[in-house]
């Protein structure tokens, strides 16, 4: 107690001094999970940065720590951002989410984004992308292009996003090839290349000719490449040093045009707390170039359901699907609603194995 | 679940695979603890060496030139620990964790420009019959070079240790410094070298990640495996063999984790992520009954008039 109002008194002090200081200029800190050089992940979020950095220029000073562990050490790193008077910080894993509540609540007047979570508070945003709109896509050419039937896929911890993404990756590879099996590793990890190539490569030797990865490295994209017959898509950056083949097609976040946006919200004091789960038709999720390894029907199949996920005319969990143990989920035509997406915790019917608990 | 889908020969030829960074990092770490230096900086000079090794070999084309590189450039780390700890009589763990720290961002600049970055490959070894025997080919007569010199480097160390007079210097410095002294061996000369193989080890195992098992560059990428080999000289008690075995097993374990999850099988892969560790620590423990303890000698200061 006496700890948080000290800081809370620190912060207040430090907020009215930097006020004053440094009326017009926007402090804006981030906070990465991996390096910036990841190839993946963070090096999408620390595009979205040096946007704003571009769009702004002096008005606009960012901050921004790499490599901060999920969990307590990530608090002290906010909380550091927070003292040294940030007004917008944008927390950039899932992981994130209870430190970010937690010091949010010491810092009122700081402003929080925390990405792919579910908590909110008056001061604390989420935001995320609809990613499994661009696993449908995958799904679609994985079902197409593999030929032992065996499709692998990294999976990093087993949370909603992450089992969103095998879903809809399955029910479109099954809907285009009614024999498609999935094989899941669970890495535990969103960055170790190391680990993710020796999950590609079991996955290898175990019949995958398509590897779909949910983990931040390219270090699948060489695996796969050293194997040689084995595609594979990019993963939340184009990764196009492996097209065209491995990699095939990509699923590319776009977070740019979003920290534009909410820097200008804080600049203009309309910042507020709100949700924002924006898919391929609001440029949040991109399809990375569907390259020449893949037939022209398949690459023309595959665009025309990105297409109809943009205009809004197809989403990606449309009935009838069952949960994997045979339960209905969604009738005919019903598609599924963004709160049962979010807390997605279960297979559909046709994926083997346990989601780890 | 459907273990027929795994394969056991290519199953035992990636746990090889799996297994030669720790084991080459291991083999250096032994020879300088044996010597009575506690280097914890082993993940700084990896990470050092697997940069060094990654920067050569894309400029230079050839992937010998850059494992030369990777382990010139953890030996020249390692100097840094020399000079704190050998010359200026530092604190050895405050010293090895400084340069495991340092070596990290160190790495990070020197890998500014070399990120996502394709190395040349090294070619795997290719005899005409034996690779392609069935069976045994692919396990023993089908990888890359290095991993056959990990294996040569701890029969050279254990042959060293054992039989030559230099390892038995090695070891009298590593047991009793002052006595070693008293004979008239230069205790910190002795060290320095020892040190400097270890750097050299620890730089090759980092480098086998970067240029052959993942390969590329990232920031971090050896992610721990340092702290492992550190960890699996002190359960190996010392002994070469016992350090490949326990790299072998944790390589193994790592490796049939990831196939028993591939293939469905029905236990929580919490456990089976955590078995690598759980495994390699309980049978080194159980070999290490017998007595061998640590170098008697091992992490504390030298000098000559003490």
């Amino acid at each position: 107690m006496k700890l948080t109002s000290l800081l809370a008194t620190a912060a207040l002090g430090l907020g009215l001094a930097t006020a004053a200081v440094a009326a017009d200029k926007t402090k804006v800190g981030f906070v990465y999970v991996g390096p910036v050089g990841d190839g993946g992940w963070t090096y999408e979020h620390d595009q979205g940065r040096k946007a704003v950095v571009a769009e702004f220029g002096d008005k606009v000073e960012t901050v921004y720590v790499e490599n901060v562990a999920e969990g307590p050490d990530s608090e002290r790193v906010m909380t550091q951002m927070a003292l040294d008077g940030a007004d917008l910080i944008f927390t950039t894993s899932f992981g994130y989410m209870d430190p970010t509540i937690n010091v949010a609540k010491k810092f009122p007047n700081v402003k929080f984004e925390h990405a792919t979570g579910y908590k909110r508070a008056d001061n604390v945003s989420t935001y995320s992308a609809r990613f499994y709109e661009g696993r449908a896509v995958q799904g679609t050419i994985a079902g197409h292009m593999t030929k032992s039937n065996v499709v692998g896929y990294i999976g990093s911890f087993p949370i909603p996003e992450v089992i969103r993404g095998i879903n809809s990756a399955f029910v479109h590879a099954r809907k285009v090839n009614p024999d498609v099996q999935f094989k899941i590793v669970w890495a535990f990890t969103w960055f170790d290349p190391a680990k993710e190539a020796d999950a590609a490569k079991v996955l290898i030797e175990q019949g995958a000719d398509v590897i779909l990865q949910h983990t931040d490295s390219t270090a699948p994209q060489a695996a796969a490449q050293a194997a040689g017959n084995v595609i594979t898509f990019g993963q939340a950056s184009d990764m196009s040093e492996y097209a065209p083949h491995p990699r095939v097609s990509s699923i590319i976040d776009d977070w740019a045009p979003y920290y534009i946006a909410r820097t200008k919200a804080v600049m203009d004091g309309t910042w507020e707390s709100k949700d924002t789960w924006d898919g391929i038709g609001a440029g949040m999720v991109g399809i990375g170039e569907i390259s020449d390894a893949v037939p022209a029907e398949v690459k023309a199949e595959a665009l025309a359901i990105k297409d109809a996920l943009a205009d809004g005319s197809y989403h990606a969990f449309t009935g009838p699907i069952k949960k994997q143990d045979g339960s209905d989920w969604l009738g005919e035509g019903e598609t599924a609603d963004d709160g049962t997406l979010a807390g997605m915790n279960f297979y559909v019917e046709g994926i083997e194995g346990d989601i780890p608990q | 679940m459907d273990l027929s889908a795994i394969n056991p020969v290519l199953l035992i030829a990636s746990l090889m695979v799996a297994a030669t960074p720790i084991l080459l990092a291991a083999i250096g770490e032994l020879v300088v603890e044996k010597a009575g230096v506690l280097n914890l900086g082993v993940e700084g000079m990896m990470i050092v060496g697997a940069i060094s090794g990654f920067a050569i070999t894309v400029e230079s084309g050839s992937p010998w030139l850059g494992f030369l590189a990777s382990a010139i450039g953890g030996a020249l780390l390692s100097l840094l620990f020399v000079v704190l700890t050998q010359v200026a009589l530092a604190n050895q763990v405050a010293s090895g964790l400084a340069l495991t720290l340092f070596g990290l961002g160190l790495s990070s600049l020197m890998g500014q420009s070399y990120v996502g970055i394709k190395p040349p490959q090294m070619g795997k070894l290719d005899i005409p019959v034996l690779t392609d025997l069935p069976v045994i080919g692919p396990i023993l007569f089908g990888h890359d070079p290095i991993l056959y010199l990990g294996i040569a480097l701890t029969a050279a160390v254990w042959a060293l240790l054992k039989y030559t007079r230099v390892g038995l210097v090695l070891r009298a410095v590593g047991e009793n410094h002052d006595a070693a002294h008293a004979l008239g061996y230069k205790v910190v000369r002795i060290r320095i070298m020892a040190i400097m193989f270890g750097g050299a080890c620890a730089g090759l195992g980092g480098a086998y990640i970067s240029l052959i098992r993942v390969p590329q560059w990232t920031e971090g990428m050896t992610a721990g495996v340092g702290w492992i080999a550190l960890a699996l000289v002190v359960f190996a008690s010392w002994k070469p063999w016992r350090a490949l075995l326990g790299a072998y097993l944790f390589g193994g374990v790592t490796v049939v984790q990831l196939n028993l999850q591939a293939a469905g099988v029905a236990i929580p892969v919490e456990y089976l992520a955590m078995s690598p560790y759980l495994i390699t620590i309980f049978v080194l423990v159980l070999l290490s009954r017998d007595k061998s303890g640590a170098p008697a000698s091992l992490g504390r200061i030298f000098h000559a008039t003490h």
